[in-house]
């Protein structure tokens, strides 16, 4: 029983890697941009609904309505700031340029709220469980963040399918020259999409800060854990991104039920054996004719 | 009236100049079409006309208005779309994708997905493949349709005719009519000498870079072209 | 290879190597290492452990550099090897009783040796996905060491034997490895640049399809200054170790090596072999300068990296050369002809070049 219970928390885990995910996926996939800053703007966005929740008395759901919109201009301006500046520079730019960012970010936080672990305080809903059998509970928080990620990564699914906009960010990322012979300033996709991918980091972020105890260095596990799901699943699919997230998260709930301290190894060493013998992944996007 | 006036532009890549003072104009509803051999700087033109490449020195005016400094995707909305050499469909979008982004700007005209499948039953029966799985031929159709969805006043097509059979190039020429019908103005760029005097009111020679010669089909002859295309 | 060579270069083509300022800068460099070697003579200790740590960054920056300025691989991951290069070299020297200063070759072959099988695995990602795969490596390799106990497990180990020696010739021998880890990996880079390897590089660099089709063996390239770049790094470690005599997993490990590397070769110069010297000097003396500042100092040096790259990617050293006019360390070759002259021509610069 405790193994099944150990699954079902690494499935609903799963869900938050892979929202941590989406937002990594698409700036890889929009400007070919690997955000080495991804996990540490996700417990930026923490560190925000901290201080709202925590500090300012505001009601956990409100945060989220909050920080959201504020991650997006974030993004936004981040783009225009440094990442389209870096883009025109080519080659290592963007990537350097991104790894400066979390560095400089996390020291930020150090300084701004010390390497204490915080939490979000949500009330009981850290604690509120669902009771399935006699021995499974369901955590809510865990199975509220794991159907607010299915809903958002099959939002995006839909928006980048069938929206213009949606459109204009595959074409951008397909030919970033042509796209402007139709009327699209690709670095403002580019900076819509990087808004975008922080609105649902910030999300993911909020989730984690009120599932767990997080630090400033809290983002480098983000990171990992979004890269890994990504990886797992297989580049260029946000589903296959969701069931890759699922993987790492039984991986690392059924290592932590062995022992507790073998939790991450055993997520990242089944991360090193899917690179070894799947590296397209468990799920890659199928080709198609 | 005139549409589009080009004064003594120079054009640059890097230090390398590929154009040189080059004087050109559109009147409106008139096809233009402008020949010259390889590297003569017929694309380096209408990616500066698009706005892909800044002239150095030089005015491009577009209806009235000075669009030397304007970025591409500002031309857009003003008018000007462009066929680019080498088609450049977007591979992972469908046909009807491809279609939907050249409506990005939603310039009000008579080009719909409809009339453009009326157009084109080329590229209507091909709406939901992949544009990395169309043939050449339906990937210039595609991407004539797709410049056509902004419903640009001035059309730019680079060598459409490019590496194409020929009953395809005659298909596609075939649509040239249907453009023009609407009012549009064309400005083509044509290897195929014979195409550009078949379809153009007018045409202009460019040789490295220098417009050598320009006049209505009926009054050059042969000669005058050869010479002019090829500098002898 | 069909890359023109002195031999076979078409006409018109001069390949130069040295270069005049070259052969000044060895009438510059001769001199100052001959200083530094007399050094514990002259400085007292602290001084000496002072410049033992800038040591460890030079050697840091510069393998860091063999792997992104050349090899285009971008790594996160490197305290891996720094890690094993320390922790390797207080077991050899501790636990299996073999001298320290024999220890530590063993330490960094052991690290060469492990950095292969993880080529494999790290190779089979490129760009920033590489850079975050090399990260998750580094991880691993610091999640197992602390789940051995023999390794001190989550609370590290202490290098004792050292304090048989006297505390001025512990730290004078310290001082020594370190300058000679610094010789050798700067001039390990030199010498690699300068073979056919490097040559093949910068070709890889400025257009990988095009040098696999001209024969050059990018992936055999890269992984052998994967695995050198490992063996320096390790070096590197073990210095540390040899002068802080006590190491933890969650330090030797940190990703902030990573990021003092990647700082240093920003700053000081990327793809060049004077830039991460530099990089690691400027480095070390803004750490110096900021240090009451607490973490701020990797605040402000994070952001010197940032707008470096974006308004001066050759960095200071870059600055100071005049774009590669002046070299200490003339590497590869200037093919000076035409076709480059005309190349130029509205093309990007190769990047990070
Ligand atoms: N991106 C570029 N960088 C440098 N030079 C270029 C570039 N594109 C074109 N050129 C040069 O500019 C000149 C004009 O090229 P352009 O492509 O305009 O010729 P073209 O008339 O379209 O030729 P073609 O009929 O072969 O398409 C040529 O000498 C070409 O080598
Ligand atoms: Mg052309």
């Amino acid at each position: 029983m405790q193994w099944l219970n150990a699954v079902i928390q690494g499935i609903l885990l799963g869900g938050l890697y892979a929202l941590l995910a989406a937002g990594l996926s698409l700036m890889f996939g929009v400007m070919r941009i690997v955000n080495l800053a991804h996990g540490v703007l996700a417990i930026v966005a923490a560190y925000i609904g901290f201080v709202f929740v925590n500090n300012l008395g505001v009601p956990w759901y409100l945060a989220i309505i909050i920080v959201i919109p504020i991650m997006a201009v974030v993004g936004y301006a981040l783009q225009w700031g440094l990442f389209n500046r870096a883009l025109t520079k080519g080659g290592l730019a963007p990537l350097l340029v991104a790894f400066g960012l979390a560095v400089v970010l996390t020291q930020l936080l150090q300084e701004i709220f010390t390497a204490d672990n915080r939490r979000i305080d949500t009330g009981t809903l850290a604690t509120d469980s669902i009771q399935v059998t006699d021995t499974i509970y369901l955590g809510l928080l865990p199975v509220m963040t794991f159907v607010v990620a299915v809903l958002v990564i099959a939002g995006l699914q839909l928006f980048l399918n069938h929206t213009p906009l949606g459109r204009a960010m595959r074409a951008a990322s397909d030919d970033p020259d042509t796209v402007k012979l139709m009327g699209i300033d690709n670095r403002q996709v580019y900076a819509l999409s990087t808004a975008l991918a922080l609105a649902t980091v910030g999300l993911a972020g909020l989730f984690i800060g009120m599932k767990t105890q997080f630090s400033p260095t809290y983002g480098d596990l983000v990171l990992i854990f979004a890269f890994e799901a990504v990886i797992i699943g297989g580049l260029g699919s946000l589903w296959g991104t969701l069931a890759g997230g699922m993987v790492l998260g039984i991986a690392q709930a059924v290592g932590a039920q062995i022992n507790p301290s073998y939790g991450l190894l055993i997520g990242n060493l089944v991360f090193l054996a899917i690179l070894a013998f799947r590296p397209q992944g468990l799920f890659p996007k199928a080709v198609t004719t | 009236m005139t549409l589009l006036s080009i004064t003594s532009i120079d054009v640059h890549y890097g230090d390398f100049q590929a154009i040189y003072s080059l004087d050109l104009h559109v009147d409106e509803g008139e096809t233009l079409a402008v020949i010259g051999a390889n590297g003569a700087g017929k694309s380096t033109l209408l990616k500066t006309i698009a706005g892909l490449l800044r002239p150095t020195s030089g005015d491009i005016v577009f209806d009235g208005l000075n669009i030397s400094a304007t970025p591409p995707y500002r031309r857009v909305p003003l008018g000007i779309a462009l066929t680019p050499e080498g088609r450049k469909i977007f591979p992972s979008l469908t046909v009807e994708e491809n279609l939907k982004v050249g409506a990005h700007v939603k310039r009000p005209g008579p080009w719909t997905l409809a009339a453009i499948y009326d157009a084109f039953p080329l590229v209507a029966d091909r709406r939901h493949r992949l544009g990395v799985n169309l043939s050449g031929g339906e990937q210039q159709a595609t991407a004539i349709a797709r410049a056509l969805m902004s419903n640009p006043r001035l059309l730019l097509l680079d060598e459409v005719s490019l590496g194409l059979a020929p009953v395809v190039v005659e298909q596609i020429y075939d649509t040239l009519p249907a453009i023009t019908g609407q009012g549009t103005t064309v400005l083509i760029v044509e290897q195929d000498v014979n195409l550009a005097m078949k379809f153009a009111d007018r045409v202009q020679c460019l040789l490295e870079g220098k417009s050598v010669l320009e006049g209505v089909p009926a009054d050059l002859t042969r000669d005058q072209i050869a010479t002019a295309y090829f500098g002898i | 290879m069909s890359i023109a060579t002195g031999e076979n270069a078409p006409t018109g083509v001069k390949v130069k190597r040295a270069t005049r300022s070259s052969w000044a800068g060895l009438v510059v460099l001769v001199p100052i290492l001959v200083f530094l070697a007399m050094a514990p003579y002259v400085l007292d200790r602290g001084l000496q452990q002072q410049l033992v740590t800038l040591f460890a960054l030079i050697v840091m920056a510069t393998m860091w550099n063999l792997l992104a300025g050349y090899g285009g691989m971008v790594s996160v991951g490197q305290q891996a090897y720094i890690g094993i290069g320390a922790y390797g070299l207080i077991y050899l020297a501790e636990t299996l009783g073999i001298n320290p200063f024999i220890s530590v070759p063993i330490a960094i072959v052991i690290a060469g040796l492990i950095s292969i099988p993880i080529s494999f695995l790290a190779f089979r990602l490129v760009g920033g996905y590489f850079a975050i795969g090399t990260w998750v490596i580094a991880e691993v390799v610091k999640q197992i060491t602390m789940q051995i106990d023999a390794l001190g497990a989550g609370s590290g180990l202490s290098l004792t034997v050292l304090n048989e020696l006297s505390p001025g010739r512990r730290i004078a021998y310290v001082y020594w490895l370190g300058l000679i880890a610094v010789v050798l990996a700067v001039g390990v880079t030199y010498f690699i640049m300068r073979s056919r390897l490097g040559l093949g590089f910068t070709a890889i660099r400025d257009d990988a399809t095009a040098a696999s089709s001209l024969g050059v063996r990018v992936t055999r390239s890269r992984r052998i200054v994967f695995v050198v770049s490992a063996v320096g790094c390790a070096l590197a470690g073990a210095v540390i170790a040899m002068n802080t005599l006590r190491i933890t997993p969650e330090s030797i490990y940190s990703v902030n090596l990573a990021a003092f590397m990647i700082f240093m070769v920003i700053i000081g110069g990327l793809g060049t072999i004077e830039g991460p010297i530099v990089g690691a000097i400027v480095f070390f003396a803004l750490q110096q300068w900021l240090s009451e500042l607490g973490t701020w100092y990797l605040v402000i040096i994070g952001v010197l990296a940032i707008v470096i790259t974006l308004f001066l990617p050759r960095g200071i050293w870059g600055l100071i050369s005049g774009n590669g006019k002046i070299r200490l360390f003339p590497v590869g070759y200037r093919v000076v002809s035409p076709w480059t002259a005309r190349r130029g021509l509205g093309e990007k610069e190769p990047e990070g070049a």
